[in-house]
């Protein structure tokens, strides 16, 4: 093997962006729980822990000039890279927003949701299964994983649709609604474009695997 | 004396270090001891008589009293004819053997008749030239009968000198000159005899420092004659030949060592042409 | 292959080219088609015969005395190999510059001279003509031109190549082979040759070995992968160095065999 010390450095970066999915994955979860549970200090802590998801993924960013710059990539290795500068932007953005529900459940502080919260829990394992699916098609190269994965953002977008309709009609019900509706309408529309970051993510996992340009969504 | 490495030396390195190089310049000093004595001697011998008439007179009385002049043409007309011949032909066949020539048995042959005529003891081609050129051409003690069996002489030096120089041109010019679309003798003409004329020109000219100086080769083929030849088919005599007379007939031993320094000193002036010539090439690549 | 090509017009097209040293095979069953007026470039390990199939093309293997070369090689629709081809007159076609700038050890001027005096008679002014004209698309008139009577060995090594270059479009070529032209050339030396690939891509056809991966990149058009005597894959250059269909290309542009 030529060329050994890049190829570790290429495996490294691998394995950056599966600690950096797992780490957005939990502020996913964590920012529901949160939600669900009117637990301030859980929310709180996802805010904060945002710090870790940005350091991370500014080293990705580091590494992948890096490699770029002295090694000057080909073929494999240059998809993978463009791949992982992709990706990671889209996770960064996705831990961004679930920093946004985290905010407004600090917002919403004790306030009693207008309507239990069914749907958009489910959104939330939705996402956190597409990013799970993601990091694996990413790991084993696997583009029909990834084709696969993106179609679950369909899913989101109709559990959205859903959650958007029931809302409105609660709020034309009743004006005093419309204060908690709103920012459960944020959140669902954060969740939402959380599965539209995780399709682009596919769409970087199949360039890197096929060398072709798709879109998913 | 401190050992460093441990070992038991009844010698340092240091010593035996100093030793050799005091051995070395002794052979040194002595080689040129001699050569300078030898050079000393002659030119006090000699350098009495030299002087403008000795170089341009004819020589009178069997070269007793008189000059030279007539064996220093002798010797020129020799040498040239020598030249002529042995330059094209020399460097000829060893661009055949280099450029053209591929390994087979008769390219062996040719190349190991070059090293043996470089071998053969210079009185047995004089003989070979009186036998050949005197007798069976019907060419008589003549310039050309001598010019041509010197030949003989430089031949091996012109060649393998030749082919030494036309080694050293590289490959990467012969291939950058065909790619061009020339022709291998265009090739042959414009790059490698040029980058090979350097080395050549050095084999010939001291090639001519060793025919000038010869003297068997020239006894049974010039002829002795010490007339001013008008054509190549008269018989000159060569100024060693001259000198050997001289001596071993006892007609002047002055007259012999003044013939002696003139030798000398053309083959000086040979030897610094070539070196000139040498250096002259090497300023004209870079 | 065909539908890859179908908007270029074929120069070099070899099909089954197989070649030889004594018994040693160095290349199987090349076929190839080098499209005109672009820059094919031609990669692969040490030793897998890039230099030799380069050779092939301008019969330069012809002072091989062990080399033997079967099958067709056509330039346009004459046979390369073909009984009453001259190869001098291919020579003159199919230029070539080496691995190691190799200028003859006469005046610049003379050097460009070298070919034109060879093949036509110009008079004077024809000839200065050709030379500057030769200098100028080879980017090294303005360095040179007061100095046209100096040696050409006093130029610097990236001058030199560009002075070999500048020789050989004065014989005015339609195909230039390019064998490592940079490997002995500084990364500027480097970069102005490239650049001055490109730009005469416009008027000749352009075929050249690298070893330098990213130089391929930049400035080929089309690519070929040879591995041990072999053609692997050929393609549009975009796709060989983003996506090959070959795993042993892939493999070799990517440093992980070699
Ligand atoms: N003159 C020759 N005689 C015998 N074998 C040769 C000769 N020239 C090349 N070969 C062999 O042919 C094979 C291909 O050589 P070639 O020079 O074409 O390789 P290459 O791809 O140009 O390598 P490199 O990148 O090192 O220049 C090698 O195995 C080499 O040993
Ligand atoms: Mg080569």
């Amino acid at each position: 093997m030529v060329r050994d010390k890049y190829h570790n450095q290429l495996i490294q970066l691998q394995e950056k962006i599966s600690s950096l999915s797992e780490l957005v994955k939990n502020a996913i979860k964590e920012s529901i729980i949160s939600l669900q549970d009117h637990n301030v200090e859980q929310a709180v802590d996802v805010i904060k822990d945002d710090i870790k998801i940005d350091e991370i993924s500014t080293q990705i960013e580091i590494d992948c000039m890096r490699l770029l710059a002295l090694q000057q990539p080909l073929a494999r290795d240059l998809r993978l890279i463009v791949a992982i500068i992709k990706i990671n932007i889209d996770l960064e953005r996705t831990g961004d927003l679930a920093v946004a529900i985290a905010k407004v459940t600090v917002a919403i502080d004790n306030e009693i949701h207008i309507k239990p919260l069914v749907d958009i829990p489910r959104m939330a394992t939705v996402v956190c299964k597409m990013i799970d699916g993601a990091q694996r098609a990413f790991c084993e190269s696997d583009s029909d994983l990834a084709y696969d994965i993106a179609i679950f953002d369909n899913e989101v977008d109709a559990l959205y649709n859903q959650v958007w309709r029931e809302i409105m009609t609660l709020m034309i019900e009743n004006p005093h609604n419309i204060r908690n509706a709103s920012q459960l309408t944020l959140i669902a529309r954060n969740l939402e474009r959380m599965g539209d970051h995780v399709s682009n993510m596919c769409e970087s996992i199949v360039y890197m695997v096929t060398g072709k340009r798709v879109k998913l969504n | 004396m401190i050992n460093i490495a441990g070992h038991h030396r009844i010698l340092s390195h240091d010593t035996i270090n100093k030793i050799a190089t005091l051995i070395l310049w002794a052979s040194a000093v002595i080689t040129i001891s001699f050569l300078v004595y030898i050079i000393g001697y002659i030119i006090i011998r000699g350098i009495g008589v030299i002087n403008i008439s000795f170089l341009l007179d004819s020589p009178r009385m069997s070269g007793a009293e008189g000059g030279i002049f007539n064996a220093i043409v002798g010797t020129l007309c020799l040498v040239a004819i020598a030249l002529i011949t042995a330059v094209p032909i020399g460097v000829g066949a060893a661009i055949f053997l280099i450029e053209y020539a591929t390994d087979n048995p008769v390219t062996r042959v040719i190349t190991f008749g070059v090293e043996c005529l470089a071998g053969i003891p210079s009185i047995v081609i004089g003989l070979f030239g009186y036998a050949f050129f005197v007798v069976y051409l019907g060419l008589g003690f003549s310039i050309l009968s001598g010019g041509l069996s010197l030949m003989f002489m430089i031949l091996p030096w012109t060649v393998r000198a030749s082919e030494e120089a036309i080694k050293t041109v590289s490959m990467e010019l012969k291939e950058g000159s065909l790619a061009l679309g020339a022709t291998k003798w265009q090739t042959i003409v414009q790059i490698v005899i040029p980058g090979a004329l350097p080395g050549i020109t050095t084999g010939v000219i001291l090639g001519t420092g060793k025919a000038i100086g010869e003297t068997a080769v020239i006894m049974y083929t010039a002829g002795s004659s010490l007339l001013l030849p008008h054509s190549i088919f008269d018989p000159v005599r060569a100024l060693p030949y001259h000198l050997y007379i001289l001596v071993s007939e006892g007609i002047s031993e002055d007259m012999a060592y003044g013939s002696a320094v003139v030798l000398l000193v053309m083959i000086l002036i040979i030897n610094l042409m070539a070196i000139g010539i040498q250096k002259m090439c090497n300023k004209r690549m870079k | 292959m065909i539908k890859l090509l179908e908007n270029e017009t074929i120069e070099i097209e070899s099909i089954d080219i197989n070649l030889w040293y004594d018994d040693v095979q160095a290349l199987k069953d090349i076929s190839i088609k080098l499209p005109k007026n672009k820059v094919t470039a031609i990669i692969g390990p040490s030793g897998c015969g890039k230099s030799t199939f380069l050779r092939c093309i301008n019969r330069m293997n012809d002072l091989i005395k062990t080399c033997r070369v079967t099958g067709e090689l056509l330039c346009g629709s004459t046979d390369i190999y073909g009984k009453d081809i001259d190869v001098i007159t291919l020579r003159k076609k199919i230029g070539m510059v080496f691995q190691k700038p190799n200028p003859f050890p006469m005046s610049i001027y003379d050097n460009i001279a070298y070919g034109p005096r060879i093949h036509n008679n110009l008079n004077k002014n024809k000839l200065n003509d050709l030379v500057e004209e030769s200098l100028r698309s080879a980017a090294l008139w303005d360095e040179v031109k007061d100095k046209l009577n100096k040696s050409a060995l006093s130029l610097s090594g990236g001058q030199q190549q560009r002075l070999c270059i500048a020789r050989t479009l004065a014989v005015k070529p339609e195909v230039i082979l390019f064998d490592e032209p940079c490997s002995a050339l500084d990364p500027i030396s480097t970069t102005r040759i490239e650049d001055l690939i490109g730009k005469l891509k416009k008027d000749y056809t352009i075929i050249i070995v690298t070893h330098n991966m990213q130089q391929a990149a930049r400035a080929s058009d089309y690519t070929a992968f040879f591995l041990l005597g072999e053609m692997i894959e050929f393609g549009k250059t975009k796709i060989i160095f983003e996506k090959p269909k070959q795993k042993s290309t892939e493999d070799y542009i990517t440093g992980r065999f070699g």
